[in-house]
């Protein structure tokens, strides 16, 4: 019965919302993508690449050398000389803002956005 | 009773105009009634209202349904100048500019469920647009866009049925 208020057009109108909607969904839901990747040595600005081309980082510190692996728009330390790992175990960061400190090695990896959401650094 | 210098003329088209602004109101009402998990998210019943008063009596009449629904509206709800105020506003201006480009829709494709739709997303379009600029100045508002576009659409859909059935039944002319 609901169905004989619809005409054809109506029909048409609500696929292309409803297709409109779906397509939304995961374009906006991912927001916030990092587009760089800052990393720092000693404090100091080392390298920063793009976070879209894939590429093995080798960074020399104090302990010796901590490897960092970027691709498709993420990326994770693989191998660092420090005690306790943490900046490994970390895993894959990606969004603006997400950061891997190896602090007995002294570098640090952030993920930096068009702007950033906060300083995650300093909060 | 002293006689009022200013005397207003009431006629036939003010009087339908206040009776369908009254149903509106009462619809409103039951809409915020409704308990519904995000703020902004509502089935926008009175619109069922616009719809038919469009169908029936212009745009014209319709606008005037519309403008005086949100301000008696939030009168009653306590709103009126508050946020809420100016996000209905919003709405209802963008739905109302939308109707008026829709009614000229050829009416043997388009019925009243796609003058609906085309208003639920112009509704929500303003709400978004005004909230980014006034509220919340930070571009993740737009992120909240996708769940607003999947209420216009089911209520969009459901009060655009609600409106044909109604005017089956109730204005079978025409």
């Amino acid at each position: 019965m609901w169905r004989s208020f619809l005409r054809p057009g109506d029909c048409a109108l609500i696929f292309l919302a409803l297709l409109g909607t779906a397509l939304s969904f995961p374009l906006l839901w991912q927001g916030g993508t990092g587009e760089k990747l800052v990393i720092r040595q000693e404090g100091a600005l080392f390298l920063e690449v793009d976070l879209q081309t894939p590429r093995e980082i080798r960074v020399p510190g104090p302990l010796g050398e901590t490897r960092i692996v970027v691709e498709k728009g993420r990326a994770r330390v693989v191998a660092d000389p420090g005690p306790r790992q943490y900046c490994v175990r970390q895993g894959w960061i990606s969004r603006a803002g997400e950061i891997a400190i190896c602090a007995p090695n002294r570098v640090s990896l952030v993920i930096a956005g068009k702007n950033a959401p906060y300083d995650s650094l300093h909060y | 009773m002293i006689p009022s210098i200013t005397e207003l003329k009431v006629d036939a088209d003010d009087l339908r105009v206040a009776r369908l602004a009254a149903a509106a109101v009462g619809l409103s009402l039951a809409d915020a009634a409704i308990p519904l998990p995000l703020p902004g998210v509502k089935p926008g019943l009175a619109n069922i209202v616009a719809l038919l008063v469009l169908a029936r009596y212009g745009w014209m009449s319709a606008a005037w349904v519309s403008g005086l629904r949100v301000v008696a509206g939030s009168l009653l709800l306590g709103q009126f100048l508050a946020p809420g105020f100016f996000l209905s506003l919003a709405g209802a201006i963008f739905s109302l500019a939308a109707l008026a480009l829709a009614q000229y829709l050829p009416a043997r494709w388009f019925g009243m469920v796609s003058w609906s739709l085309l208003a639920s997303f112009a509704h929500i379009a303003g709400q978004v647009m005004l909230a980014r600029l006034w509220l919340v100045p930070h571009d993740g508002v737009f992120r909240l866009t996708p769940v607003f576009a999947l209420a216009a659409l089911v209520f969009g859909v459901l009060n655009g049925l609600i409106a044909c059935r109604l005017q089956r039944d109730f204005m079978p002319e025409k």
